[in-house]
């Protein structure tokens, strides 16, 4: 392809005709359809000075729809805590970048792909999953890790089996192909998913802080380059079909589902890091929701510049696609670059080498507007500044659901006698089925590439990789990064604001247990209609519930997703503000496991304040309870700091062999998982005075607030204990013991460890 | 551990493909344990450096497309190989690589897709095989803890190769269980006869489905039993 | 390079499958799945991959051609068999 293009006179193009909007009944259809009100239609009048074309519509349409625009989550994204010390990069690039070690940095963001996955789950998936991937190494950084958050309805529903299998598969296939180690995740199975899953992936990458690479379309006259796939009809206004609900009516809509290529992909990320390396670009951004479009305006807004495209120059998979389906199509693993004509030979030696195709597409003008032409007619002329400045804000109406009349302790009381009803081992087992063992996905998945994996999902917690890198500081050569996800959505439904914050903390937990410092967030911020005054209030109280977490722990947030609409029926799911977190320790060979693999004395560390609730448990989750009612338990912010810093601590002077957060079911259920994978058996019996209190069904099945079950190395106990000492606001108890035993033995019950295993290890996943 | 010979650090070729994603990890773990820096080997290449040794690393070379190395197997390097090999130039295959040396006929046998249907990431246990190759002789009733991660590792071949594998000497390695018996519980994939891995007639080309680089450090994994056929590789050259 | 469906040129069909005496489990699980969910009377089930090529074909040469694609690259003679047909 010829290096060298200029504009044509475009005030000589004649445009194609504009759209009717004086038909009544079918211009009220093609505003539907588009998902354009007439408020959004009378703007684009104004902005262009006269009627849009269909192209300009569906671009209008497609960046101005929920999801690409965050019209709807805007005005309460700008109360989230985005900076610190460490903060290279915040929220509005491809990825958030915060500093590791030295000049060694790590880029990573988290992204939804729910509405897909659900119509067609294992490309939605698989997608996903490369959009996230593209936008990492994008900005020049390596993928090291892959996560990710799957949400389902109830294992017994009809549609979730082949959801779970697919969306796995597609998952695996993709990150493995490509190469990059899936190290973490969660899973969970809720009726409020039943009618939409989620699809929450993220990528970590490293990065020199130096060499972090932003997509700018700068320098009039500069070539815009077309690279990867051709484009074909796939996923035309995938944008704006996540940003609606489903309804049952509309479950045709496979035609909007784009198909991945982890092959495509893998060519793209190594010819990506080559070219950014040898500083053969001047801008770069990868094509995903909206495609073309998106990424031209983006750059070009990045800029302030303008550009000029010409479509008749886009590789085509199908033949006579119209500008419209050109400028929407969601083909993937393709990407926009801007470069300095000088420089094409030697950026198409590195394409050639990884046998990427590129053509010229267009030119960087001066003009302010984006415009394009096809076959010979002006389809888009669009300024460039309003498309962000002028989209769509709303403050659309909130209204906080009324509070649960149920009080704590009366609910508490309730459950219990439903627990001894059904029979605590009863409940134990249901708690260790639902959960259950990840193994059946977690085996499908490399963990192990890039041998820098230390604790992977085998070991259940938080991920641990070993990150051996030149740019890091040379006093850290076991350097650590500590990856995670979490959420609970079972809190969130009952008050949003504290589930919004209890997500940060559950991660900051994690992350603390495996001896890490929490160093930022990305999230996935999963909701259902904002049009639904309720849900709209929900996402404003979990975006201060999260901004609180923040601050309080001092993590800022640098990057993020958001998506809106996750509703069926008129049934919004339960909000699911997904974290993910990265954290660091110096020296990963000290990073426990959330499992124990000997026999061994176990310990709580819990807050004095603590107080077991089934608000939102796990136990009222399976006795059928609506999870409206009681509370979660509260959070006590110094003792939370203080148990965390303590962690630290012993973990970092070699003291601890395991240790995990206490979550779902209590600390009966926590402490079988960390046994479950072995033959040992558990005695647990908690000496805390201020557990004393409570009922033993209270005491191993509620939940608690910060807490955690450790072993701790032999010979240690003595100097643990004394660390544990100056603890004000926590206290450390012996709990239990693993040993060699068939049952768990927990308070006054004895259950089998046999069954304990099975129930853990025989559901669906 | 560091290696350097009287004639120097040995050249090895690390033959990559486009696909090929374990070409990090071996080069990392031979720099790291050995001192010795792979020479990366692009697939177009129709001449080889003057090497000692070749190394054909893991991953997904052209996507798995047609048949897991079939494509690389035509890669205008594989005909400077086969002429490497045929003089007697010794060559170690992981994963991918061992695909793309059964694709090519510088191995017996295919590796198809595993019985379960299912990618699988796995720690294994292996036991060598008994034979006159440097594999089977150093690492003699060892027990090796390596894992494998594929989706198409179960190795086949017809009853007439089978029993010339056998006969030769050639299974370098089994999948095995704790107790180092060959059984079906140990078989993670359905491969004939719990086969791992293979030697050439000659001895001197490794092919293996496990992937020893991702077992050269305690702290990965828990085992660093891949240094010892990482070891064994060059020792067959060294 | 003759177009497709040109007198130049000719269409075959390549199909490629698992030798019997391999184990296929990708048609056993469809097999066994299909019996599980009702379908009554499939006695057998075989998985192939069917390849159309379209070759330059001006003096005949298209059959031979096709031949030894298939054999030298589209199917792995230690597991598979094939059957080339012109269309």
């Amino acid at each position: 392809m010829n290096s060298s293009f200029s504009a044509p006179e475009l005030s000589k193009l004649p445009r194609p005709d504009l759209i009717d909007d004086k038909d009544g009944a079918s211009f009220t259809a093609l505003l539907r359809k588009h998902k354009i009100s007439s408020d959004e239609y009378a703007k684009i009048l104004d902005i262009l000075g006269r009627r849009p074309t269909l192209a300009e519509l569906g671009i209008f349409s497609a960046m101005w729809s929920e999801h690409c625009s965050y019209k709807s989550s805007r005005v309460h994204l700008k109360r989230f805590p985005t900076e610190g010390p460490d903060v290279v990069v915040g929220p509005g690039e491809n990825a958030g970048v915060v500093r590791l070690s030295g000049k060694l940095c790590l880029a990573f963001k988290m992204e939804s792909h729910n509405h897909p996955s659900y119509i067609e789950p294992y490309q939605g998936a698989a997608t996903g999953v490369g959009g996230i991937l593209r936008d990492v190494f994008c900005m020049g950084a390596r993928p090291i890790a892959n996560l990710n958050a799957l949400r389902f309805g109830l294992r017994t529903h009809k549609r979730t089996p082949h959801l779970v299998e697919n969306v796995v598969k597609g998952i695996g296939d993709y990150g493995n192909c490509v190469g990059v180690p899936t190290v973490a995740g969660n899973i969970s199975f809720d009726a409020s998913y039943n009618g939409n899953c989620l699809v929450n992936a993220m990528t970590v990458g490293v990065i020199h802080e130096d060499r972090i690479f932003k997509g700018y379309a700068s320098g009039r006259g500069n070539l815009v380059i077309y690279l990867g796939s051709a484009t074909g009809r796939d996923g035309i206004h995938g944008a704006s079909m996540a940003s609606g609900s489903f309804a049952t009516k509309d479950a045709n809509e496979r035609s909007t589902v784009q198909v991945g290529d982890p092959f495509t992909e893998k060519l793209l990320l190594e010819a990506t890091l080559e070219v950014l390396e040898k500083g053969l670009v001047v801008g770069l951004q990868d094509m995903g929701a909206a495609g073309l479009t998106s990424s031209a305006f983006e750059m070009a807004g990045r800029a302030g510049n303008g550009l000029f495209m010409d479509l008749d120059h886009v590789p085509v998979r199908t033949a006579a696609m119209s500008a419209y389906e050109l400028l929407l199509s969601e083909s993937q693993e393709r990407m926009l670059m801007v470069i300095e004509p000088h420089r094409w030979d030697e950026l198409k030696a590195v394409l050639d080498k990884w046998q990427l195709a590129c053509t010229v597409i267009g030119v960087v003008t001066d003009t302010g507007r984006v415009q394009i032409q096809h076959q010979g007619q002006l389809e888009v002329d669009v300024p460039v500044a309003p498309m962000t400045d002028a989209a769509p804000k709303y403050e659309r109406p909130m209204k906080p659901r009324a509070k649960p009349e149920v009080d704590g302790s009366s609910y508490n009381k309730m459950v219990s006698d439903l627990v001894l009803q059904r029979g605590p081992e009863a409940l134990l087992l249901a708690t260790l089925r639902d959960t259950g063992d990840k193994e059946k996905v977690y085996r499908q998945y490399d963990h192990h590439i890039g041998t820098q994996t230390v604790l992977g999902p085998e070991e259940q917690g938080a991920a641990a990789l070993w990150v051996r890198s030149e740019w890091a500081d040379p006093s850290e050569p076991f350097l650590g990064m500590i990856a995670v996800a979490a959420c609970n959505e079972r809190y969130n439904r009952l008050d949003a604001y504290h589930g919004g914050a209890h997500a940060v903390l559950k991660a900051a937990r994690s992350v603390a247990a495996a001896g890490g410092k929490p160093l930022a967030i990305t999230d996935c911020l999963n909701y259902g209609n904002p049009e639904d005054p309720a849900v709209m209030a929900d996402f404003s109280a979990g975006v201060d519930g999260i901004s609180e977490a923040c601050r309080e722990l001092a993590v800022p947030v640098v990057s993020g997703n958001v998506s809106l609409y996750n509703e069926t029926d008129g049934e919004s799911i339960a909000p699911t503000p997904m974290i993910g977190m990265v954290g660091k320790i110096s020296d990963v060979r000290l990073s426990p496991a959330a499992t124990v693999k000997q026999p061994t004395q176990l310990f709580l560390l819990y807050p004095k304040s603590v107080k077991p609730e089934f608000g939102g448990s796990l136990a009222a989750k399976l006795l059928d309870q609506n999870g409206r009612q009681g509370v979660a338990p509260a959070i006590d912010w110094l003792a939370e700091k203080e148990s965390m810093n303590f962690l630290r601590e012993v973990i970092n002077n070699d003291l601890v062999a395991a240790c995990r957060d206490v979550g779902d079911g209590g600390i009966v259920t926590t402490a079988v998982k960390m046994i479950a994978k072995t033959d040992l058996g558990l005695t647990l019996r908690l000496q805390a005075k201020e557990l004393a209190g409570f009922s033993e069904i209270e005491r191993y099945l509620g939940e608690l607030g910060g807490s955690y079950l450790l072993a701790i190395k032999p010979g240690a106990e003595s100097k643990a204990l004394q660390l544990a000492a100056s603890l004000r606001y926590n206290a450390v108890v012996q709990a239990g013991q693993v040993e060699v035993s068939s049952v768990v033995s927990w308070g006054p019950w004895t259950t089998p460890l046999q069954l304990c295993q099975h129930a853990f290890t025989s559901s669906l996943v | 551990m560091k290696r350097i010979t009287a004639t120097g650090v040995p050249r090895i070729g690390l033959i990559e493909f486009p696909g090929s994603n374990c070409d990090r990890d071996c080069a990392d773990a031979f720099w790291r344990h050995f001192g010795i820096k792979l020479q990366p080997v692009w697939h177009t290449e129709r001449v080889l450096p003057n090497l000692d040794a070749v190394l054909l690393p893991g991953g997904f070379s052209y996507g798995d497309y047609l048949r897991s190395g079939a494509l690389a197997a035509h890669s205008p390097i594989m005909a400077a190989v086969k002429s490497f090999v045929a003089s007697g130039g010794p060559a170690l295959g992981i994963c991918n690589g061992f695909q793309v040396l059964t694709e090519s006929h510088l191995l017996p046998g295919a590796l198809l897709r595993n019985q379960g249907r299912k990618f699988i990431c796995k720690a294994v246990d292996l036991m060598a095989g008994s034979g006159e190759s440097v594999y089977c002789r150093s690492l003699a009733s060892r027990r090796l803890r390596v894992p494998i991660a594929h989706g198409e590792g179960r190795y086949h071949i017809d009853n007439d190769g089978l029993q010339r594998l056998r006969d030769n000497g050639q299974v370098a390695f089994r999948y095995v269980d704790q107790n180092g018996a060959a059984t079906a519980d140990a078989n993670p994939n359905g491969a004939l006869d719990n086969i791992a891995g293979i030697v050439s007639e000659n001895g001197r080309v490794l092919g293996l489905m496990p992937h020893p680089e991702r077992a050269t450090d305690l702290l990965i994994g828990g085992s660093a039993d891949g240094l010892a056929i990482l070891e064994s590789f060059l020792t067959s050259f060294m | 390079m003759a177009s497709v469906g040109s007198p130049d040129s000719s269409e075959f069909e390549v199909v490629v499958q698992l030798k019997p005496e391999v184990l296929d489990p990708e048609a056993r699980a469809i097999q066994e799945t299909l019996a599980r969910i009702g379908y009554d009377g499939v006695r057998s089930v075989q998985v192939s991959k069917r390849y159309i090529l379209t070759v330059d074909d001006k003096s005949g040469q298209g059959a031979a051609l096709v031949e030894s694609v298939a054999r030298e690259f589209l199917a792995n003679p230690v597991s598979e068999t094939f059957q080339v047909r012109k269309l």
